[in-house]
């Protein structure tokens, strides 16, 4: 497999099965693991950058779960590659950021993805659809184990595995879920919520929007901490919290239906015909857009188009996707031009 | 200049986002800025909590030393400092004394609780799963009564309630 075969094919995360796929995305969890001894990514030497990704690198390509896995060294991709792994949550900023070094693992679904040296010599993240990090566990789990046999991690009896930084010593896991929360925020129950959750030992913060406010609706909820508890028990503390979020949600739906059932389908049809006849739209706007016509699916009032295609748009639309749909560099207006095609062409009839 | 929101208080805050991997500024008041602000990624601020450590710093045993070098990769506790990262893994070992109330402060906890690396998590989330894990568990287990038996000696008697829990729930479950 190629990076350009990975434009063809749907990520895990976004192909909206599994459960509680309404108002769940996806579930996420990630690892982070270091060589023994071997200093961290930001105070390593080239020659140690080096050896910390041929030790990574022969563990990870000798092990069963990588089989048919692409293997890609930043250094060797160009911006526009960078941005789309990036758009598809394959790597994080700070891996293309400074590229010397570094490189990415991604198996053949786009579950697994293992980043080397980035803040810790090796990220290790598994993504599923849905609500299911039980399922993210168990795979991530074995996964780990079998590098763990093959690397001497740093690894302390008291205080667990050890990172870069001390936010993530311990587990250092970071579980993490991905919700579609459009009531709630319609209905101005969501910074509310956001606290409480906070105050709960979780992070939430918005999806989109790159840091600052969050678009779209999506929020993501994860774990804060990495010491003090099992693996166990901090899934066990997310799902938990997870499953009121989505009851509240469900909720909130229903009162919308119920009582501003014109102003609310108004909304979404409204929604749905920008998106079928825009000729010019921003990222922006199109993943609120589309945020809207997601419920109008789940609430079954729009019923000819499929689920898998609509989250698709979610990352068609990001400007390094449209680029390579295109197969050439775009100007910020060129690329609201592409976006709308390529969304007029998905839902459009 | 008025803010971008609603248009009618001047703008006082000036923030930067990028839309579209475009830079673009915002200027906004004071009640949009909350609002907005209400929603922005809360990012863990090591600076400060490091800060806040040095305020307590007169304590007994918090002396901190900050020429303190890690024999290893030859950092020092005011490099951590200024980075917000150590080294590599022997500088918990060097720093351990002004880590470990870092650590508390940020987790609530110094005691790990979690698997064991080259090792399936000791207790699977489905119950079928644990008998292939048995060895595993017993490691687990041995590894908690050692902890146990090290928390009561430093007198840390929260820690070491939890991990009687914890041994009772391994024990329960072979
Ligand atoms: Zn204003
Ligand atoms: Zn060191």
């Amino acid at each position: 497999m190629k990076l350009d075969d990975l434009i063809n094919q749907t990520s895990e995360w976004l192909r909206g099965t599994g459960p509680q796929s309404d108002i769940v995305i996806s579930s996420r969890i990630r690892l982070a693991r270091n060589i023994s001894k071997l200093p961290f990514s930001h105070r390593a030497l080239k020659a140690q950058s080096q050896q910390a990704l041929k030790i990574c690198r022969n563990a990870i390509e000798s092990s069963d779960f990588m089989k048919g896995s692409i293997f890609m060294k930043i250094d060797e991709l160009n911006s526009i590659d960078k941005q789309f792994l990036l758009e598809r949550h394959l790597v994080s900023k700070e891996l293309i950021a400074k590229s010397d070094s570094k490189a990415v693992v991604i198996s053949e679904k786009e579950i697994i993805s293992i980043m080397i040296n980035e803040e810790d010599h090796l990220r290790i993240q598994v993504v599923q659809s849905g609500f299911n990090l039980s399922q993210a566990w168990q795979i991530i789990d074995k996964i780990d184990a079998e590098l763990g046999s093959k690397i001497d991690f740093a690894f302390s009896h008291d205080l667990g595995f050890l990172t870069a930084c001390p936010t993530n010593t311990g587990t250092g896991m970071r579980a993490s879920v991905m919700l579609h929360l459009p009531a709630l925020v319609i209905t101005k129950q969501i910074n509310r919520l956001l606290q409480t959750i906070s105050k709960l030992g979780l992070t939430a913060r918005g999806f989109y929007g790159e840091g600052t406010q969050a678009s779209g609706n999506f929020f993501q909820i994860s774990n804060q901490t990495t010491l003090g508890h099992t693996e166990f028990d901090v899934i066990d503390n997310i799902e938990r919290m997870v499953r009121q979020i989505v009851t509240h949600e469900q909720n909130a739906r229903k009162i919308l239906n119920a009582q501003h059932k014109i102003e609310f389908q108004d909304r979404i049809y409204r929604a749905l015909g920008t998106l079928k006849s825009a000729h010019i739209i921003t990222s922006n706007e199109t993943i609120e857009l589309l945020s809207m016509v997601r419920l109008g699916m789940d609430m079954g009032f729009v019923k000819n188009i499929i689920m898998s295609k609509l989250n698709q748009l979610f990352i068609f639309t990001q400007p390094a996707h449209l680029q390579k749909l295109e197969g050439k560099a775009l100007s910020p207006t060129e690329r609201d031009v592409k976006r709308a095609e390529v969304i007029r062409e998905a839902i459009g009839k | 200049m008025l803010c971008d929101i609603c248009g009618k208080k001047q703008a006082t805050v000036h923030l930067t986002e990028i839309i579209d991997d475009q830079m673009t500024e915002l200027h906004l008041c004071e009640p949009c800025a909350k609002e907005k602000g209400a929603q922005m990624e809360k990012h863990f601020d090591l600076s400060d909590l490091l800060a806040g450590l040095a305020d307590m710093g007169s304590a007994p045993g918090l002396q901190v030393d900050e020429k303190v070098k890690c024999p290893n990769c030859g950092m020092n506790y005011q490099d951590f400092k200024a980075i917000g990262q150590l080294g590599c893994s022997e500088c918990y070992k060097a720093f351990k004394k002004n880590l470990i109330p870092l650590l508390k402060r940020i987790h609530g906890s110094i005691q790990y609780f979690g698997k064991m690396p080259a090792v399936s998590a000791a207790r699977s989330l489905k119950p079928g799963a644990a008998k292939s894990k048995a060895a595993s568990a017993l490691q687990q287990l041995e590894d908690y009564k050692a902890r146990l038996h090290k928390a009561i000696q430093e007198e840390e008697f929260e820690q070491a309630a939890r991990l009687r829990d914890k041994i009772k729930e391994l024990e329960s479950k072979k």
